[in-house]
């Protein structure tokens, strides 16, 4: 056991990067806005300070070509983390990420290494609107070649760093903005191995699979479920690619019902991989056809009242199963769910 | 000035391409060459020329149209057509193909099938050269059509600001596929745009490989005393059509030269003319000839027997 501490998700991915570039000096990180005094949300505050400015540096606005940097950096042996404000930015990045990162390593019969890590920020803010706000995890996983990590806790936003920065494959780490002011405790000496998901509530009434923001939406669903004797067990993934496809079986094998709840268009999006893995393998014990939860539809609109409709989010958790397990509604009126105006500090 | 000596190796490792080129047309409508080629006749005097002046250390990185590049910098002929016929011995195991030819271990990183691509990836390259404090350089070779993607310019800017040892290499032919650069382009010409960056520029013919040398050390010593990132334009005809093995000169998109002018856009028979010139017997041209065809020939027949990648092999180096 090492030593356990309180701290904010910003500050134990902030820890991350500290301590694997005073383990390593072949990691460096660069990126849009990573030196300045915002530091990404404070996320990468005091590395310049610590490590210099050559291995903790801003760049031109050129996604695209600092995403072929990164590869090049890495092929050479070094450590890349490439640091981007929004994951939408990725998008421009696309090419080096499809076409370039996840085959290089293939067509070389094995010759080249590619150990990066490109973090991006996802989710909500204040009005996000439609290019501030994509999650993408489940695109970013289609292609073979490419891990993808989407941690939610402060451990794990400490823990999945480290690993993803030691691991030898590009990973695409994807942190929820909000997620930034929740506490929790960190343990300095744990890393968290990619491709374990993690059972973050025990239950026997319904299994909930959960990626990112999504897993702190269903523990508030899960407090009020509760005071029904609605017990739902919650899967955190935590790593997109590789899948722990036992951990959700094994769940879903016991509760008998499966909400997949992806922060992320339903259509064609991870959600459908998830509910995939559950209706093939548990498909002997399910009760129920598996659910799927995601964004609506449409492109974000910015407007809160249309926002709030946008994203699921704990009652839709809540109204999801009571349909499922064919209870009546929960009055939810006196209820306090999240916004961003009394965002809590945690803990998890 | 290039001396003899030197001259002759360079014609050796210039009619080694050549050679291996001139087989894969004669091969290719066997259909035993599952890969799309992009022949470069017309273009070796390029890579071979460059490659030549690197310092050892170099890295490079190069396009679809890379058979010169992998030929002059590793002379593997049996890896190359192993590669070409889809085998488990080469350089990618049958899953690279023609248009992504790679050696890592002898500097070759990455070539690639899209455009500009791996020019950033060079920047990188160079990138950590610099963050280790080490003086190996690295050379990126693309087309004129690369110059038209974002990319390039983005890797140029931030070459040029954070002085990178790189050296830029532009082959230019004048074509994008089928169109031609004035029907592509805003700008009057690549090198005058490419002044405004701050870094170290070289002019010459593509054609002629002595001059493509000389161009290539005087901007490397000017890189050594200097440090900045390197731009090297040579314009040189292609003679096929942009993919595949014959010549194209029917299709209607541009004039077939001259019988003269032919001969001086050819890399091969320019050099050899002056070779002759400086003396050197076409006997001895004769043998370096027989010498690279004997070998070409027995690296191809060894790559047409030799066995596919077998099944598990589907699967392997995805990850590390």
């Amino acid at each position: 056991m090492g030593i356990k501490s309180l701290m904010t998700f910003r500050d134990a991915v902030n820890l991350a990067l500290v301590r694997e570039m005073e383990r390593d000096p072949s990691v460096f990180v660069f990126g849009l806005d990573v030196a300045d005094h915002k530091g990404i949300f404070g996320s990468t505050q005091g590395l310049v300070e610590k490590f210099g400015r050559e291995r903790c540096f801003g760049t031109p606005l050129s996604e695209d070509a600092m995403t072929g940097v990164a590869l090049g950096a890495a092929i050479s042996g070094l450590r890349p983390v490439h640091v981007h404000i929004r994951a939408d930015f990725l998008l421009l990045a696309m090419n080096q990420i499809a076409n370039m990162m996840s085959t290089l390593r293939y067509m070389s019969g094995g010759k080249l290494t590619i150990p990066l890590v490109v973090r991006a920020v996802i989710g909500r803010g204040w009005g996000q609107s439609a290019q501030h706000s994509k999650s993408l995890h489940g695109m970013f996983a289609h292609f073979p070649g490419l891990k993808v990590v989407v941690p939610t806790t402060p451990q794990d936003g400490y823990g999945l760093l480290r690993a993803s920065i030691r691991d030898d494959n590009p990973v695409i780490f994807l942190e929820h903005r909000w997620l930034y002011d929740i506490s929790g405790e960190v343990d300095e000496n744990e890393t968290v191995p990619l491709g374990r998901a993690a059972i973050r509530r025990e239950g026997d009434a319904v299994t909930l699979v959960c990626t990112s923001w999504m897993n702190v939406e269903a523990l508030k669903a899960a407090e009020i479920l509760a005071r029904r004797g609605v017990e739902v067990e919650i899967v955190d993934v935590r790593t997109v690619m590789p899948l722990d496809e036992e951990t959700i079986v094994g769940s879903v094998n016991r509760t008998r019902h499966c909400i997949v709840a992806d922060y992320d268009w339903i259509f064609c999006g991870f959600g459908a991989e998830l509910a995939a893995v559950a209706s093939q393998r548990c498909f002997g014990r399910l009760k129920q056809p598996v659910e799927r939860l995601g964004f609506a539809p449409v492109p974000c609109p910015t407007t809160r009242p249309l926002e709030n409709l946008f994203y699921p989010s704990a009652p839709t958790i809540i109204r999801a199963v009571e349909k499922l397990l064919g209870l009546e509604e929960t009055d939810l009126r006196g209820e306090s769910f999240y916004s961003y105006e009394q965002r809590f500090k945690g803990p998890f | 000035m290039i001396r003899k000596k030197e001259a002759l190796s360079l014609y050796q490792k210039l009619v080694l391409v050549r050679l291996a080129e001139e087989t894969i047309r004669e091969e290719y409508f066997n259909d035993e060459m599952k890969t799309p080629v992009h022949l470069g006749i017309g273009a070796y005097a390029i890579s071979v020329g460059v490659c030549h002046c690197l310092p050892s250390g170099a890295k490079t990185f190069g396009t679809y149209r890379n058979h010169a590049l992998y030929l002059a910098v590793t002379g593997d002929t049996d890896g190359f057509f192993a590669e070409l016929y889809g085998k488990l011995s080469g350089p990618g195991k049958g899953k690279a193909g023609s248009m992504h030819l790679c050696a890592p271990a002898r500097g070759l990183m990455a070539t690639s099938a899209v455009v500009g691509t791996t020019i950033p990836v060079a920047v990188g390259a160079a990138l950590a050269n610099a963050y280790r404090k080490g003086s190996d350089i690295v050379a990126v070779f693309f087309g004129d059509g690369a110059v038209e993607e974002g990319v390039f310019w983005e890797s140029l800017n931030f070459a040029s600001l954070k002085r990178l040892p790189v050296l830029f290499v532009c082959e230019d032919n004048n074509l994008a596929i089928h169109a031609h650069a004035s029907e592509r382009r805003g700008f009057r010409s690549i090198p005058d745009a490419v002044r405004a960056f701050d870094c170290h520029l070289g002019i010459g013919d593509g054609s002629d490989l002595l001059s493509v040398a000389q161009n290539t050390r005087a901007v490397l010593a000017q890189m050594t005393r200097d440090l900045k990132p390197g731009f090297l334009h040579f314009t040189y005809f292609r003679f096929l059509e942009h993919v595949g093995p014959r010549e194209d000169f029917d299709a209607g998109y541009r004039e077939k030269p001259g019988p003269k002018e032919m001969a001086r856009l050819d890399p091969v028979r320019r050099l050899e003319t002056e070779l002759l010139r400086r003396g050197v017997a076409s006997s001895a041209m004769e043998a370096i000839r027989a010498e690279a065809s004997a070998k070409v020939r027995r690296s191809a027949e060894e790559a047409q027997k030799a066995p596919f990648a077998p099944p598990a092999e589907l699967t392997t180096d995805v990850w590390a």
